[in-house]
C-alpha cells in the first residue's frame, strides 16, 4: 500500500480563522484525511517539532501555511517548512500579503510594545515588564521568539508555490486547491488559486451600479441604512469590490456588508490600494480642491481601509519611522 | 517579488542612437560616453552616435542597420518627440521594422539646452537611455487605423445657421439632409422685422436662402422632425429621425392655403405659436406666408376631425389636389451620413422669470419678439404699434439686459440685445412717433457698423437712461402716472432714482440655450458648458468642433449671437465638415486603449471616465467596450480600471514601471 | 559623504502642456537643475498612483507630476482625476512617512517655459533639504533582520529547555 501522501498546516501571525476555513469543509474534510496524510497541524493535532526536524528534506508534499511573518519562530517554522516540502501554499491573506497584522507596519515596534505593555487601559503591568527574547529563571534559560520590525507576507520570507487567497479562503477554493495537488493538474508556478477577475463579476448588485456613477461624498456603514439590493459603491460606501479578485462568491456583499478586499487585486495589479484609490476618485464629483478634500474626508482612515489586508504588499512596504 | 522582465535570452535587438545635432547635444553630453554605457546595456545589438540622426544618412543609417543587424526595437537619443518621433518611426519602417517599435530619449531640450554641466547632463542621458531601452522591449506592433467616411452630412436645425451651412455643403457637392423641429425653416431670423445695423428687411434676406434650400437638388429637408437617436461614430454615423404628421401630403399641397379659407371656423381663434400668440390662427394653418416647405399642416389639438373625427373637412373638400390625409402616421427615417453639424438655435428668456417686470401681470408688457411681430408689416397688426387694448401707446420703456448679466438669472451677456434694443426703438418711434425710453447698462455695439447705428439712434431723439430698471409697476404716486405703467430706475448718470411713466414697456429678453439643450446634447454625445450652450473643442483655437469627432457646432447654440457670426460659424462648421468628408477616411493614432474582455469584471468604473463617450457597457455580454476610433489617447481609463484590464498602447503599464525601473536602476 | 547629495526626482508630465512647457523652456535656453528625469505620458489621467508609490519604491527621492491648468485639459478633464485621486494619494504618502513636498503635483500649461525651471529649480532645492528618502537602501536594513535573527534563534534554539509552543 503506497503511503498517503504527506501534508502540512501552520499557523503564524493569523486569527485561527483559515483553521476554522478548513474545518468548515465539513463532510469534505472526511474526504481530504482520506486522501493525506496530515503530519502536522497544531490547532488539531499534537505533534513534536523535532519530528517534523527529523523529517528527510521534500517528503512532505504540501504545507499550507496561513498567518503572516511577525516573530523569528514564525520564519524559522516558514524556512523549515519550505526546505521540507514540495509545494508550499500560501494559505490567506496574512499569509499572502500581512493580511490585518500587516497593519503594524504604519507603527514603529516599539511604539506598539510600549502601548500593549505600558500605556494600554485597563493594563495592570506596574513594573513594565516586557516580554524578553531571552531570561534567566531558576537557572534555566528561557528564550521567546523575537518581534520582527515589520510585518511580512510569506512570500517575503521563503519561496512560494501557490496563493489561496481571502480572510479565509473559502471551503469551495481550499478544496479546489486541495484536489489539484491530489491529481497532480496544477495550474504553473506562482498561481494565485481563484479566478483572475474582480469581484464585481460575481456579485449579484452588479445590474443596478449605474454606468455614470458620480460620487459626493462617502458613507460609513454604520451611516446608511444599507440597501441590501442596490450596488455599495452607488450608496456611498467604499466598496473594493471592482479593485478585489473574486472567487468567494461575493460573500460580504451578499451579507449585506461592502467588499474590503481580502482576496488582494487581480495579476495585472501591483498595489491594491494605490489602483482602487486610482479608480474610485476618478468618479467623485468635486473640481475644486476644497471641494475635493470634504469628498475624501468621508475616508478617515484612508491606508486602513485600502490596504486593510494587503499593507505588506503596499509598494512602500510600511511606514517610514 | 516577481520581476515584470523578460528573460535575458529573449531579450528583442535594440538598436541605439545617440544623435549629436551638430553641437547642439555634443556640447553638454558626452555622446561617446553614452554610446559606450548604451553598447553594454542587455539586449542592445548596435550602438551608435551620429552628428544629425534626422538627416538622410543619419535615417539611412538606421534602416540599413535594421536589415543587417536584424534589430527588433530602436531608441534614438536626440530632440523632442514632438519634433522628430513621426521622422524616425517612418526610418523605422523603410527598414522593415514596425513604426512603434520606436521610442525617443529627449536629451536636447531637456537635458543638453537646459544644463550647465556636463557630467551631470551626461549622467541623466545615461538614466534616461536607459530607460528607454527598458521600456522599448515592451513596445507593442501597432498600426494606424483608416476609417472611411460617409460623404453625406446632417445639418440639424433650419434657422439662419443651418440654412447657410446647409447651402455651403450642398453647393460643394455634398448630398446634405437638413432637419428642423418646426414646421418651416427659418428659425428665429423669420419672425424679425429688420435687422441690425443696415435695417435690412429679415425676410427679404432670409427668404432667397430658404427658397434656395427647397431647390437645391443636394439638399433633402425634412420639417416638423426631429433626431431621435444618434449611434456610430465620426464618419459613420447611423442617424434615427422621427416625422411628425401633418395630416397633409407634403408632395401633393402647393401651398394655395384655399383649405385655411374652407376651414369650418369661419374665423381664426386659436393662439398663432409664430406671432407669440399676438395673433390666431385656424386649425389648418401655416406659420407665415413665405414658410418653407410652403405646406399646410392641422393641430392635433385644435382641429375638430382630428379630435372627434366628426367635421365635414370642408377643408379636404377645397382642395383640388387631393392632399389631406387624416390618417397620417409618424414615420420614422433612418439616415447614414459622416459629419453632423448642429444649429439648434437658442430660446428666448422667460420674462415672467423677472416678475418684477410684470410680465404675463401688465397686458401693456411685451418681450423683444412680441414687438417684432408687432412692427412687422405681416405680422398680427400689420406693423401698427397697438396694445392689447387697442390704445397706441404715447410712451415706450424699453429694459435692456432681462435675463442677461444678472446674478438672479443668467450671468451672461446676450451680446445681441442692446443693438436689438436700438433697432426696436428706431421702429417704434418710426412707426408710432411715441416717446421711447431705452435703460441700460452698458452700450454694447461691438460689431461692423454698430457704434456707428447707435450713434444715429443718439440723434433720432430716444432717450437713453443709464441704470437698471427696478420695477414696472401700475401703481401711481402722481397724477399723469395714472394709467401707465411707471418704470422705476436709478439714472446712475444723472445720479437719482427716476419714475418714468409709459404706456407700452419692451423687456430685451437675453438669449438662452433651448430648453431641451442637454438631451440633445446627449443624444449626439457631446458636451456642454455649465450654461448649458454646447462645448465647442476649444474656445479659441476650434469653436466650431466639439469633443466628439464628426460632429460640428454652429450658431446660438453655442452661445449668444448675432447673424454676421452666425454665418461665418455655419461657414466654418461647413468647412470642417468638409475637410472631414473630402479627406475621404480618417486616421486614427494607435496610442488608443482597449479592455481585455477577458479580464474586464464589469464594474462600470471607466465607463462615465471618457469625455469622448468611447466606453459603452455592452448589456449582454456585461463588460465595457471602448471604440478604439472614438477613443482619443489620454490614458485615464487604463490608470482607473482597478483590476488593470484597460490597456492603452503605447502607455502599457509594463512600458512605464520599466521607464522607471531604468531611471532608476 | 564626501559628496554633497543630490536628489533624484521623476516627473511624469502630460504630452500637451507640461511637456511642451519643458521643450520651450530647452529652445529658450533656460538653465535650471539637472535631477529631474521626465517620463512622458499623454495626459496627467494616465498617471497611475501606483507609479508614484513605484517611483519612490525603487529609490526616487521626489516624484513631480505636472499636467495642464483645470479646465485647459487637452482631453477635457483627465486633469481633474488626476487632482482628485493625488489628493488622496498625497494623505496616504504622509501616513507612510513620505511628505513635505516630495511628491508635487503642478499645473503648467504650454507656455510656462518658465514654470518649469523655476518648479524643477525650486523642487531640487527642497528635496535636497529634506535628505535622501532612499527606499530601496531601507527596504536592505529592515531585511537584514531575515538573517540576523535566524542566525540567533538557530544557536540558541538547541540549548532552551522551555519555548514557546508554535
Amino acid at each position: 500500500m503506497p503511503d498517503k501522501p504527506k501534508v502540512a498546516f501552520y499557523w503564524c501571525a493569523s486569527c485561527g480563522g483559515c483553521e476554522e476555513a478548513v474545518v468548515d469543509l465539513a463532510e469534505d474534510i472526511l474526504k481530504v484525511v482520506e486522501a493525506v496524510d496530515i503530519v502536522l497541524w497544531p490547532v488539531a493535532m499534537d505533534f513534536k517539532k523535532a519530528d517534523v526536524e527529523a523529517r528527510p528534506d521534500k517528503s512532505i508534499v504540501a504545507a499550507f501555511i496561513n498567518g503572516a511573518i511577525r516573530t523569528s519562530e514564525q520564519e524559522e517554522w516558514a524556512r523549515m517548512l519550505r526546505r521540507k516540502c514540495q509545494v508550499v501554499v500560501s494559505f490567506g491573506a496574512c499569509a499572502n500579503s500581512g493580511g490585518i497584522p500587516a497593519l503594524a507596519n504604519q507603527f514603529k515596534t516599539e511604539t506598539i510594545l510600549k502601548y500593549v505593555y505600558e500605556d494600554c487601559p485597563g493594563l495592570d503591568n506596574p513594573g513594565k515588564v516586557r516580554p524578553l527574547v531571552k531570561s534567566e529563571d531558576e537557572g534555566r534559560t528561557l528564550t521567546l521568539p523575537e518581534m520582527h520590525g515589520m510585518v511580512r507576507a510569506l512570500d517575503q520570507v521563503i519561496d512560494v508555490d501557490y496563493y489561496l487567497p481571502g480572510c479565509p479562503p473559502t471551503p469551495k477554493l481550499i478544496m479546489a486547491a486541495v484536489q489539484a495537488l491530489l491529481s497532480g493538474k496544477l495550474p504553473p508556478k506562482g498561481t494565485v488559486l481563484s479566478p483572475d477577475i474582480a469581484l464585481c463579476e460575481e456579485c449579484k448588485r452588479k445590474d443596478s451600479k449605474p454606468v455614470d456613477l458620480a460620487l459626493t461624498e462617502f458613507k460609513r456603514p454604520h451611516q446608511v441604512q444599507i440597501d441590501p439590493e442596490k450596488c455599495l459603491l452607488a450608496q456611498g460606501i467604499v466598496c473594493m469590490g471592482p479593485a478585489t479578485r473574486g472567487g468567494c462568491e461575493a460573500l460580504c456583499p451578499g451579507g449585506n456588508m461592502a467588499c474590503t478586499g481580502c482576496f488582494g487585486p487581480t495579476s495585472r495589479v501591483k498595489d491594491q490600494g494605490a489602483k482602487f484609490v486610482s479608480s474610485v476618485f476618478s468618479n467623485i464629483v468635486p473640481k475644486e480642491e476644497k471641494e475635493i478634500d470634504a469628498v475624501l474626508d468621508g475616508i478617515p482612515d484612508p491606508i486602513g481601509t485600502f490596504y486593510r489586508y494587503g499593507l505588506s504588499k503596499c509598494l512602500l512596504r510600511r511606514k517610514l519611522n | 517579488m516577481s520581476e515584470n522582465k523578460p528573460k535575458q535570452e529573449n531579450l528583442p535587438r535594440v538598436g541605439f542612437y545617440i544623435c549629436h545635432c551638430g553641437s547642439n547635444i555634443a556640447s553638454m553630453i558626452d555622446v561617446a560616453e553614452v554610446q559606450k554605457y548604451a553598447s553594454g546595456l542587455p539586449g542592445v545589438a548596435v550602438s551608435r552616435d551620429y552628428k544629425y540622426m534626422c538627416s538622410d544618412p543619419g535615417q539611412e543609417m538606421i534602416a540599413k542597420d535594421i536589415r543587417e543587424h536584424k534589430l527588433e526595437r530602436l531608441v534614438v537619443a536626440a530632440c523632442s518627440p514632438n519634433l522628430h518621433e513621426e521622422t524616425f518611426r517612418k526610418a523605422a519602417a523603410r527598414g522593415g521594422l514596425n513604426p512603434f517599435y520606436f521610442q525617443m530619449v529627449n536629451i536636447r531640450e531637456h537635458a543638453a539646452w537646459v544644463h550647465e554641466d556636463k557630467k551631470s547632463a551626461t549622467e541623466k542621458a545615461k538614466d534616461l537611455a536607459r530607460a528607454a531601452i527598458a521600456r522599448v522591449r515592451f513596445h507593442q506592433a501597432l498600426d494606424k487605423k483608416r476609417v472611411p467616411v460617409d460623404p453625406n452630412v446632417l445639418v440639424v436645425g433650419g434657422g439662419i445657421a443651418g440654412i447657410h451651412a446647409a447651402l455651403t455643403l450642398a453647393n460643394a457637392g455634398k448630398k446634405v439632409t437638413l432637419i428642423e423641429r418646426e414646421a418651416t425653416i427659418g428659425g428665429h431670423m423669420a419672425m424679425f422685422d429688420k435687422t441690425f445695423p443696415t435695417l435690412d428687411c429679415a425676410a427679404c434676406i432670409l427668404t432667397p436662402k430658404m427658397s434656395a434650400v427647397k431647390a437645391h437638388p443636394n439638399i433633402t429637408l425634412l420639417t416638423y422632425s426631429e433626431v431621435n437617436k444618434v449611434e456610430g461614430y465620426v464618419g459613420n454615423y447611423k442617424v434615427t429621425v422621427k416625422r411628425k404628421p401633418r395630416y397633409v401630403k407634403e408632395d401633393l399641397c402647393v401651398g394655395c392655403m384655399e383649405c385655411i379659407d374652407a376651414c369650418v371656423f369661419k374665423e381664426a381663434k386659436f393662439p398663432d405659436k409664430f406671432n407669440q400668440g399676438l395673433g390666431k390662427r385656424k386649425p389648418v394653418y401655416i406659420d407665415f406666408p413665405q414658410a418653407t416647405p410652403k405646406v399646410v399642416l392641422l393641430d392635433p389639438e385644435t382641429c375638430i376631425e382630428l379630435k372627434t373625427g366628426k367635421c365635414k373637412k370642408s377643408c379636404a373638400a377645397a382642395c383640388d389636389r387631393k392632399a389631406f390625409d387624416f390618417n397620417q402616421k409618424e414615420e420614422i427615417k433612418e439616415l447614414q451620413v459622416g459629419a453632423i453639424v448642429l444649429a439648434t438655435g437658442f430660446k428666448a428668456f422667460d420674462a415672467k422669470r423677472s416678475p418684477q417686470y410684470g410680465y404675463g401681470r401688465y397686458p401693456g408688457v411685451y418681450t423683444a419678439l412680441e414687438i417684432e411681430r408687432l412692427v412687422n408689416a405681416s405680422g398680427p397688426t400689420s406693423g401698427e404699434i397697438v396694445l392689447r387694448d387697442g390704445k397706441h401707446p404715447k410712451a415706450v420703456g424699453i429694459i435692456h439686459c432681462v435675463g442677461s448679466r444678472d446674478a438672479k438669472t443668467n450671468k451672461w451677456c446676450s451680446r445681441v440685445c442692446c443693438m436689438y434694443s436700438l433697432k426696436l426703438a428706431h421702429l417704434i418711434k418710426e412707426h408710432s412717433g411715441a416717446e421711447v425710453y431705452n435703460f441700460y447698462i452698458d452700450m454694447r455695439a461691438p460689431g461692423k457698423a454698430y457704434e456707428e447705428f447707435y450713434d444715429k439712434l443718439l440723434g433720432e431723439g430716444v432717450h437713453f437712461i443709464r441704470g437698471r430698471v427696478d420695477e414696472v409697476t401700475d401703481w401711481a404716486m402722481t397724477p399723469d402716472e395714472e394709467g401707465k405703467l411707471v418704470l422705476r430706475v436709478e439714472d446712475t448718470l444723472a445720479g437719482f432714482v427716476r419714475r418714468i411713466p409709459v404706456d407700452m414697456v419692451v423687456l430685451s429678453t437675453g438669449l438662452e440655450p433651448q430648453a431641451d439643450a442637454q438631451e440633445v446634447r446627449r443624444r449626439f454625445n457631446i458636451g456642454c458648458g455649465s450654461e448649458g450652450f454646447f462645448q465647442e473643442r476649444h474656445p479659441k483655437l476650434a469653436p466650431v468642433n466639439t469633443f466628439t469627432d464628426g460632429i460640428y457646432i454652429a450658431g446660438a447654440c453655442q452661445a449668444p449671437r448675432d447673424i454676421p457670426d452666425t454665418v461665418a460659424q455655419a461657414g466654418a462648421a461647413a468647412a470642417e465638415a468638409l475637410a472631414l468628408i473630402d479627406a475621404g477616411f480618417v486616421e486614427l493614432e494607435p496610442n488608443t486603449s482597449h479592455v481585455v474582455e477577458e479580464e474586464c469584471c464589469g464594474c462600470k468604473s471607466c465607463v462615465p471616465l471618457c469625455p469622448y463617450s468611447a466606453i459603452t457597457f455592452d448589456e449582454v455580454k456585461k463588460k465595457a467596450v471602448i471604440n478604439e476610433v472614438l477613443c482619443k489617447g489620454c490614458g485615464v481609463c487604463a490608470a482607473a480600471c482597478p483590476s488593470g484590464s484597460i490597456r492603452q498602447n503605447l502607455f502599457e503599464d509594463d512600458e512605464i514601471f520599466s521607464e522607471i525601473q531604468g531611471i532608476l536602476k | 559623504m564626501n559628496e554633497q547629495f543630490e536628489p533624484k526626482i521623476v516627473a511624469f508630465f502630460c504630452n500637451w502642456c507640461t511637456y511642451t512647457a519643458a521643450d520651450l523652456a530647452g529652445v529658450s535656453r533656460l538653465k535650471y537643475a539637472p535631477n529631474v528625469r521626465v517620463i512622458r505620458v499623454m495626459c496627467s489621467g494616465r498617471v497611475d498612483p501606483q507609479f508614484v508609490l513605484d517611483a519612490f519604491a525603487r529609490g526616487a527621492d521626489g516624484v513631480l507630476l505636472g499636467g495642464c491648468h483645470p479646465g485647459d485639459c487637452h482631453y477635457a478633464e483627465g486633469n481633474y482625476k488626476t487632482l482628485r485621486r493625488m489628493r488622496m494619494l498625497e494623505r496616504m504618502l504622509k501616513g507612510m512617512g513620505i511628505y513635505d513636498g516630495r511628491f508635487r503635483l503642478e499645473w503648467i500649461s504650454g507656455a510656462e517655459g518658465d514654470k518649469v525651471k523655476t518648479v524643477i529649480n525650486d523642487m531640487t532645492k527642497k528635496v535636497r533639504a529634506l535628505g535622501p528618502l532612499d527606499l530601496p537602501g531601507h527596504f536592505r536594513d529592515w531585511d537584514k533582520e531575515l538573517e540576523e535573527l535566524e542566525a540567533h534563534v538557530n544557536k540558541d534554539s538547541k540549548k532552551a529547555e522551555a519555548t514557546h509552543a508554535g
